[in-house]
């Protein structure tokens, strides 16, 4: 499998503090499935952040289908954006919009026709199990139900990339359950999926999963497997 | 950029990323203000320009000679002399005699009903059109009449009003330089609302950043935002300016002063005052813009 993500020594700094993320190294393998563990403050959201292109690195070198996005001009990036799919942790649905058309944003965002997005995004809502709350808004919604929204949002465009940041945080086991199903069809797919979770529960039910761990904005990788190029197989901790 | 790619709203489902409270923020009654400023000082300027034509028209080229000589006989003798000159001038195209009629209902205001039979001296009075330009050979002129007349005096009736005509062109002057303020004031307002909704909105635009909406996308959402106010300020501006200008025409019309009266808004001055809520919408959608997409340029 090619990669789609490369990270080479990258850092990242927030202003003049000290380093979120030191010397990250690692690559993805096109349609691998990747947790991303470590404790609270190791740097999880900040590595996605990276991911999904809402921040640069303050070094490093990141590369994502194949080209430098470090570089990468700003006229550039939203096409890029649309090749990847975010489970934000705090879920980041439009207040004004109903949950059918927080669904259906990203496609109307790559210019889909509304008569071609209706079937699609109903599809989506009914494999989410929110058919019935899809003219919601989202202050009507549990949290539950706005996280379902939020990855229906994320998936609906069939992204290259799911990156999602603690996407069981607000569900029931149950649920949680439900989701990771949906993220191992996706997976089969061919989409690559990367999870950031505490959840240790979640780990042992992909048996494909991949793991990586960070601690303290260091990326903790015994096996190496992760490394660019990689060296090994990837062993679960 | 193109006209119909900067009216291009976005689709009708996306409007609602940001919420429209039409005429429910203060954005459309400040330009409503505005435009009504706007209106009147437009109105003005049109107006006074219209004047300033007026007056330069009517009265640029022609002048007054009196022929000012207490002995009646002497008088006719020397108006008579006069018309003769003046007929021969090249730069006369016209010099006809204020009659007696005409003379007793100038003087009238004055010297009463029947001043023209009690003896009194009264100039003999030639009016006097002159090709245009002519009036800056206006001293061979006099000097030529002199000669034919002695007691011929000339009044230059576009030296005696140049003053006021340059006042009403200068007041012109500073209705549109009000006009431009005004324009100015209004973009400045809009960049402000649209940087201060950008910041209230900041949440919907980085979901939208990320999930692959261009600036131009985002900026869409704004700059129709900002025109529906701009269009309904301007609408209830122009309205309002629209009414005080009848009133005040109507007023002007009751003077019955042909000075004053020359001060009225040109046949093509309420066209022209029509565009002011266009341009105005036009001028909100460009300052809207301007300021959205300069803004999410600092934004990855």
């Amino acid at each position: 499998m090619a990669n789609i993500v490369q990270f080479e020594n990258v850092g990242l700094r927030y202003g003049q503090g000290t380093e979120t993320l030191v010397d990250v190294s690692f690559s993805l393998s096109e349609g691998g499935f990747y947790f991303l563990t470590g404790p609270s403050g190791a740097g999880k959201t900040s590595l996605l952040k990276l991911l999904y292109l809402a921040q640069r690195p303050s070094r490093g070198l990141i590369r994502l289908f194949g080209e430098d996005v470090v570089t990468l001009s700003r006229n550039r990036l939203p096409g890029f954006r649309r090749r990847i799919g975010v489970v934000f942790q705090d879920f980041r649905l439009v207040p004004y919009l109903s949950a059918f058309d927080n669904v259906a944003l990203p496609l109307r965002v790559a210019g889909v026709e509304e008569r071609d997005l209706v079937t699609p995004v109903e599809e989506m809502l009914a494999w989410v199990g929110l058919s019935e709350r899809s003219g919601a808004r989202p202050a009507t919604l549990s949290g539950g139900e706005q996280q379902r929204v939020a990855i229906a949002r994320a998936v609906i465009g069939r992204p290259e990339i799911l990156v999602a940041d603690e996407p069981t945080g607000n569900v029931d086991p149950e649920m949680a359950g439900r989701l990771l199903y949906l993220f191992d069809a996706l997976h089969k797919l061919g989409t690559t999926i990367v999870v950031a979770t505490h959840d240790v529960h979640l780990l042992s039910r992909v048996s494909s999963a991949e793991m990586m761990r960070l601690d303290r904005g260091r990326l903790s990788d015994p096996t190496g497997a992760l490394r660019y190029p990689p060296r090994g197989p990837v062993a679960a901790s | 950029m193109k006209l119909g790619a900067l009216l291009a709203f976005p689709p009708a489902a996306d409007r609602q990323l940001l919420p429209e409270g039409r005429l429910a923020g203060p954005m459309p009654w400040v330009i409503a203000i505005m435009m009504f400023l706007t209106v009147l000082a437009a109105a003005g300027g049109l107006a006074l320009g219209e004047a300033a034509r007026t007056l330069g028209a009517g009265l640029a080229d022609r002048a007054t000679v009196q022929i000012v000589e207490a002995d009646a006989a002497a008088r006719e003798a020397q108006a008579a002399a006069a018309l003769r000159t003046l007929a021969r001038l090249p730069d006369v195209t016209r010099a006809t005699r204020v009659g007696e009629a005409e003379m007793a209902r100038l003087l009238a205001p004055w010297l009463g009903d029947g001043a023209l039979g009690r003896d009194v001296p009264i100039p003999v009075l030639i009016d006097v059109t002159l090709r245009p330009g002519a009036t800056a050979r206006l001293p061979e002129l006099r000097a030529a009449l002199r000669r034919a007349a002695p007691a011929v005096r000339i009044d230059d009736h576009g030296a005696a009003l140049a003053p006021v005509t340059r006042l009403i062109r200068l007041l012109g002057r500073l209705a549109v330089a009000l006009v431009l303020l005004m324009a100015t004031a209004t973009a400045c307002v809009v960049m402000l609302a649209a940087r201060a909704a950008l910041d209230t909105h900041r949440g919907t635009i980085d979901v939208m950043h990320l999930l692959g909406a261009t600036d131009v996308q985002i900026a869409r959402l704004f700059q129709r935002r900002m025109a529906l106010d701009a269009l309904f300020g301007g609408l209830i501006g122009f309205a309002a300016g629209g009414i005080v200008l009848l009133l005040i025409g109507r007023r002007l019309a009751a003077l019955g002063s042909e000075l004053v009266g020359a001060v009225a808004l040109p046949g093509f001055g309420w066209a022209v005052l029509l565009l002011l809520p266009a341009g105005g919408v036009l001028l909100a959608t460009l300052a809207a813009r301007r300021t959205v997409l300069g803004a999410l340029k600092r934004m990855l």
